[in-house]
């Protein structure tokens, strides 16, 4: 292990040292150790599954150490719990929001430590508390808004706040990024900041080595729940830390890798057709309103655009999840507009859903069973099961998808993000199709992962498939894309071809400032 | 006079109710499921009968209701929090386990399988169906207050935030250090509590205990707590209108117009109606029937 002092003078604020944490059979931290220096952003990197996030939580005191040392401020600390670690300072900021949706934003702030005055809870004074802090952090939010009602850009910043409004000194943040938009990451960063200048320390987990390098002052990284180096960012290049991760180099796929030059005039031949598409959606009228597009063979279309702007309910209204109000969609000219979810497979789509957990996976069943789900009438004999079949079928694809642990009979939640992203990929992949569906390919998966999950895609396009790809990622999307279409409020606010295309170009038309379609 | 009676009859009927659903709400709002209403007002219905025969006293009877309920419901919340047995199955398991206990202490204790002998209650010995004899029964009050008194709990102080979001969100009450075991023990507690004195109001109203004599009343505080969406108030309302069904289903028996099996079934008709009416729309808590990790 690489050790880098400290810098300088500062005092240590964390001192995590050989720690040691398992869960059953999974060594999650295997002597793990991490040192973070006052009023510093560290960035706490890793590939998925490295021991990361539960490194965070031992800190936090949601999980006590099986063995190693902690201390905050120089006091030992080993083994506290969640409350006494909230009455040091130290607060996080969770990767699935810790927020009950069904209360208001004042009494999530206030929960667990609720003023009251004559026995009842003082809502008026966390209410004006909160206001305050708002105001000075410059974090808007509405104390009497209920929580579920919030973007999940809101819910963050009330998660920060909650934080702060508890007194945290030391914030830790899981993966704030993952569902933010370009815009609100550079209103987070604003904050982290500003928190920085006040003399607070800030603990950054993340996979995305741009924030790493943007943000961070010093940076530790995690591999197999060890600690492999301690960095100082300034003397380190994106290269060096992805190595580290990962243990070999790595291609980073991030920006802009070959993609075939293919021009605007439409193809003759397209695979995927959809015409003036109308799907109801849960608030607004129309989540998609009156969207059309095509796909050549050998292409891939990417949509862009700040969440929740329709791209949802689109792919799922073309995967035959969500009704359409009007519209048609056709794959290899056979029209699909009515037909179920099954037999939109059979007439050849493919779906890489957005939440592998909601839609991609049973996570209690095995990997073997994942792997078949949709597709089970052909793994029969008679009207069993063929397990003999289903776990050939596992094996071929555990090796070709380079699925880990390599072991068909794992339940799928004992497997890592990326992993279980894998299996899904392996699944829509290994069956005859023509269209692909992919809803945030790689959301929350790491370096290693992504690299293997873009280079299939690619492979796929060039075996002259059709691929529709979604992702709020919009790095993944100018990598990965011949055109670029941005969705904004439930239409096509632009179609541009990839040549065309840059961050700067797009970002108009994602906020709403362009359209030109 | 017609009406009044009729209104007389129904707030009767429904004083159990709202006992039980009050109960009912604070333990579902906590994550808890109330199938075990059922048996918290038998035993409470057989306690309360029992403290009172001994000590001659309908407020001491009420006072080993109250100790009998809270000691079924914590063998529920103990079963299910600590040892993460399915709710659903504990719950019908407690339910039977007290129409046994209770049968096998009424024989130990008074030697009989139907009836205890008369015990001392509330109201005059001639129970009369008019508003003023019923207001000098405090358990009516009691009743009334229970409801009130869930709802203040549950939205204006700290321990009522927090059932709420251990009802919801579990993992999130415990990141801020609400000890959400805690929480729901005490809720299932307060909730057993409840439903016994719902019970007992049964068993003092007519002096006696008689063996299955809560007939499935703590289901349908159970149907009326979802049907008011888990809120005290309208949870409230939904006893009224359950109770004025059964008052409407006596008082047809009366007129013997329709045959009497049909009428029987108004109540238990008009639950699953009303229930299947409000499913769409009613979201229960997140986290009911989950244990925490």
């Amino acid at each position: 292990m690489s050790s880098v002092e400290s810098s300088a003078s500062a005092p240590i604020a964390i001192r995590l040292s050989d720690i040691y944490k398992s869960f059953g059979p999974v060594n999650a931290n295997r002597g793990a150790s991490i040192q973070v220096a006052r009023g510093e952003i560290h960035a706490l990197v890793g590939e998925n599954g490295a021991g990361k996030s539960t490194l965070m939580r031992i800190l936090g005191g949601m999980y006590a150490p099986d063995a190693g040392k902690m201390e905050v401020n120089g006091r030992d600390v080993t083994g506290w719990t969640t409350a006494e670690a909230i009455d040091a300072g130290v607060g996080m900021v969770h990767q699935h929001f810790m927020l009950v949706p069904t209360l208001t934003v004042a009494e999530n702030m206030m929960l667990g430590r609720e003023p009251t005055s004559r026995g009842q809870l003082d809502s008026a004074r966390v209410a004006r508390e909160v206001t305050e802090l708002s105001k000075r952090t410059g974090l808007a939010v509405h104390p009497q808004r209920k929580v579920a009602d919030l973007s999940v850009g809101e819910a963050q910043r009330v998660e920060i706040l909650k934080t702060l409004y508890r007194g945290a000194k030391i914030l830790i943040l899981d993966e704030p990024t993952a569902v933010l938009s370009p815009p609100e990451i550079d209103e987070l960063w604003r904050v982290l900041r500003g928190m920085r200048e006040r003399g607070e320390t800030i603990v950054l987990i993340t996979h995305k080595l741009d924030e790493v390098m943007e943000i961070s002052d010093t940076i530790t990284v995690m591999r197999h729940g060890q600690t492999i180096a301690q960095l100082t960012t300034t003397e380190t290049t994106p290269a060096a830390i992805a190595k580290a991760m990962v243990g070999r180099d790595v291609q980073l796929a991030t920006h802009y890798g070959e993609t075939s030059s293919r021009s605007l005039e439409l193809p003759s031949a397209s695979l995927l057709e959809v015409r003036d598409l109308v799907v109801d959606g849960p608030r607004r009228a129309s989540a998609v309103d009156g969207v059309g597009f095509s796909i050549a063979p050998g292409e891939i279309l990417g949509i862009a655009g700040v969440e929740g702007n329709g791209q949802t309910e689109l792919l799922e209204a073309l995967a035959g999840l969500r009704p359409v109000r009007s519209g048609s969609t056709s794959v290899a000219g056979r029209d699909i507009t009515a037909l179920s979810v099954k037999s939109r497979g059979d007439a050849g789509l493919s779906h890489i859903p957005e939440d592998r957990h909601a839609r991609g996976l049973v996570l209690d069943y095995t990997i073997a069973e994942n792997l078949i789900l949709g597709q089970q009438h052909r793994f029969t004999t008679g009207v069993r099961l063929d397990n003999d079949a289903i776990i050939d079928n596992a094996r071929r694809q555990i090796d070709a998808f380079d699925i880990r642990p390599a072991v068909p009979s794992v339940p799928a939640r004992a497997l890592s993000g990326g992993n279980q992203q894998k299996i899904v990929i392996a699944r829509e992949m290994s069956r005859g199709f023509q269209v692909l569906l992919a809803a945030q390919p790689t959301r929350g998966v790491d370096v290693g992962a992504i690299e293997f999950i873009h280079a299939r895609l690619r492979e796929t396009r060039n075996a002259g498939k059709a691929i529709l790809l979604v992702s709020a990622d919009l790095a993944e999307v100018l990598a990965l894309s011949d055109r670029i279409a941005v969705m904004y409020g439930g239409k096509f606010a632009a179609v541009l071809n990839r040549r065309d295309a840059s961050e700067e170009v797009l970002g108009p038309y994602m906020t709403g400032a362009e359209h030109a379609a | 006079m017609i009406v009044l009676a009729f209104l007389a009859q129904t707030l009767r009927i429904a004083i159990p109710y709202l006992f039980a659903a009050s109960g009912g709400v604070i333990s579902e709002r906590s994550g808890l499921i109330g199938l075990g209403l059922e048996g918290y007002m038998l035993g409470g219905a057989f306690c309360g009968a029992v403290a009172s025969y001994y000590s001659g006293s309908p407020w001491v009877g009420l006072l080993g209701a109250v100790a009998g309920g809270a000691a079924l419901a914590l063998l529920y919340a103990l079963t299910a929090i600590r040892f993460r047995a399915d709710q659903v199955v504990v719950g019908i398991a407690v339910n039977l386990l007290v129409t046994g206990a209770t049968r096998f202490f009424l024989r130990l204790a008074f030697h009989s399988s139907a009836n205890s002998p008369r015990v001392p209650g509330f109201g005059a010995e001639q129970s009369g169906t008019g508003l003023a004899s019923l207001a000098r029964n405090p358990l009516i009050w009691l009743g009334i207050l229970a409801i009130a008194v869930m709802a203040w709990l549950l939205y204006r102080t700290p321990y009522g935030l927090r059932v709420r979001a251990a009802g919801e969100h579990p993992e999130a009450a415990l990141s801020v250090g609400v000890p959400v075991d805690r929480v729901r023990y005490v809720a299932a507690a307060l909730s057993g509590m409840l439903a016994a004195l719902g019970g007992a109001y049964l068993a003092l109203d007519q002096h006696q205990f008689s063996a299955e004599m809560t007939a499935g009343r703590g289901f349908i505080a159970l149907a009326a707590t979802i049907f008011g969406r888990w809120d005290p108030f309208r949870a409230a309302l939904a006893c009224l209108f359950f109770a004025a069904a059964e008052t409407l289903q006596i008082q047809l028996q009366g007129a013997q117009v329709i045959p009497s099996q049909f009428v029987e079934m108004i109540p238990y008709a008009l639950t699953i109606v009303a229930l299947a009416g409000v499913v769409g729309r009613a979201v229960p808590p997140a986290a009911l029937g989950k244990a925490t990790e």
